[in-house]
């Protein structure tokens, strides 16, 4: 027959080994006799189901654990692209790792007191899972929380760009909610701590070309050099209606706010005003620029 | 290709899609449409999720006991999904980042469950698979000429590519920032089916009801 020559070698193989072994014969004993059940009957119900379910579960767990260590290195090299194109040090083709580990410092900050802390591993520290954990957060107090956040990790994760022993560059994690979303992101300043370098938002999912265009790099190239703070210390940077009069007194603190999205616009300025401001990073600003 | 399959595989893009005729998958063609990139790669996920599930539906079909048959399929089903959501998010990163939410979603679409109960039920594996195959692609069709207009129209752009040059860039034109809500995506699919049944009327359903002309019928506030 056709059929028999075309069938693999290993096939037969194992099929002849499955045959000579009783625990298969079993198995295949009882499935024949559950297969031959009518179909409605309860015996065969249950024993669909339960293969069914151990099958499927084998399938979903395989990929889930073959898979991880790509996703999580995707996730990683991800985050470092992020923080490098924030940095402005994002070159095409070079080897982002590499960029990373010479350029960038990460450094753990106690939001509190805005001192760096040394007794936990920066490289494993998650922010965005901290905000979450209650041993690790804090819940913000519904009247200060303009960024509609609800908890923030105790300790952040800022990173550093440095030329030599000087600070070229701070980045900050910023997130807040706009239209439809989370929007988390980096803030990058210069070393003063009041001049905005570049902003990156990472993760949003507002509607692509109204909210969304936050990721456009056209209004990204807007927010460099602007300024944060007012003279009374205030955070005075904030997205406004429509284009900025650059001939205008106070141009240095606005940005052009997003055409069709006011919602969002409106998040990006909150969250501004609260993760420079004095719940946010302006305790850790003030020292590291004032320690120079 | 035999006749049959041939008849599974192009059925489903014109005279017996899913979306236009029936109307199954609304919700994801109306959020995934904004643009060509997350369209395709909808269009591809499903596509794949629906025939093989179909298959695997069918190929055990005589034995799915009938009070917990939709129970079955919704297993099968959702296993697939899982597995090319871990697919997406090991090999094409940035796009399921874009996707979210919605390729889980699939679990949910009535077109991939609808050919489950339709077709894999009664239908050897081979076939299941076909027409698995024939109706992701009569979604995917859809998914792509709405996907293209809004993309053109509420962006300027195809495939990220920018085709009309916007007026806030110095061009000439002005996005049409309709097109990128939900909303717009009736619109054209309540375009593309009106088109398809102008072209093959036999598509046009009889009226349930027939609407009396008052003018003509009894009683009425004149």
């Amino acid at each position: 027959m056709p059929n028999e020559n075309k069938k693999c070698k290993c096939m037969t193989k194992i099929n002849e080994r499955l045959d000579n072994c009783e625990h298969y014969q079993k198995f295949a004993k009882y499935r024949d006799q559950i297969l031959a059940l009518s179909n409605d009957s309860l015996e065969k119900t249950i024993a669909i189901a339960l293969s069914l379910c151990f099958v499927c579960a084998i399938l979903v767990s395989v990929s889930a654990v073959a898979l991880k260590p790509l996703q999580i290195e995707n996730k990683a090299m991800d985050m470092k692209k992020n923080i490098l194109d924030v940095a402005g040090l994002l070159d095409d083709g070079a080897n982002i790792h590499q960029a990373f580990a010479d350029k960038i410092e990460a450094k753990l900050v106690d939001m509190e007191t805005g001192n760096y802390v040394e007794d936990l591993d920066v490289d494993t520290y998650d922010q965005r899972k901290a905000a979450k954990n209650p041993a690790q957060n804090i819940i913000i107090p519904r009247t200060l929380d303009i960024a509609s956040i609800k908890t923030k990790a105790k300790i952040a994760k800022v990173y550093l760009v440095k030329d030599g022993n000087n600070i070229k560059s701070i980045i900050l994690p910023v997130h807040g909610y706009g239209l439809w979303s989370t929007m988390y992101g980096f803030l990058a300043l210069e070393a003063d701590g009041k001049t905005v370098q570049s902003i990156n938002f990472y993760d949003q999912a507002e509607t692509p070309g109204l909210g969304g265009e936050v990721v456009n790099p056209n209004w990204r190239a807007l927010w460099a050099g602007k300024q944060v703070y007012a003279e009374s210390g205030e955070v005075e940077l904030k997205l406004i209606k429509g284009v900025v009069d650059t001939n205008k007194a106070g141009a240095e603190f606005q940005v052009d706010g997003l055409a069709g999205a006011t919602l969002t616009s409106t998040g990006v300025s909150n969250l501004i005003k609260y993760w420079l401001g004095s719940e946010g990073f302006a305790t850790y600003l003030a020292k590291i620029t004032t320690a120079d | 290709m035999n006749s049959e399959t041939k008849k599974v595989l192009t059925a489903p893009l014109v005279n017996d899609n899913p979306i236009t005729l029936q109307v199954l998958g609304i919700c994801s063609a109306l959020a995934v449409t904004s643009q060509m990139s997350t369209s395709l790669i909808m269009a591809v996920a499903l596509t794949s999720v629906t025939a093989c599930s179909s298959a695997a539906i069918s190929s055990i079909r005589n034995h799915i006991p009938g009070s917990i048959r939709i129970i079955v399929q919704m297993t099968i089903i959702a296993s697939l999904v899982i597995v090319v959501d871990q697919l997406l998010k090991a090999f094409a990163y940035d796009v399921s980042k874009q996707l979210s939410v919605f390729v889980g979603l699939i679990i949910t679409n009535c077109i991939v469950m609808g050919r489950a109960e339709a077709y894999a039920m009664k239908n050897p594996p081979m076939a299941s698979f076909m027409d698995g195959i024939g109706n992701g692609l009569g979604y995917s069709l859809i998914l792509i000429i709405v996907a293209f207009f809004r993309e053109l129209l509420g962006s300027g752009k195809l495939l990220g590519i920018e085709i009309f040059e916007l007026t806030k860039d110095g061009g000439w034109y002005e996005p049409n920032g309709l097109m990128l809500l939900p909303p717009s995506a009736f619109f054209i699919i309540g375009i593309i089916i009106w088109s398809f049944r102008q072209w093959k009327p036999n598509q046009v359903e009889k009226p349930d009801f027939k609407i009396l002309d008052i003018a003509h019928g009894e009683g009425g506030h004149h």
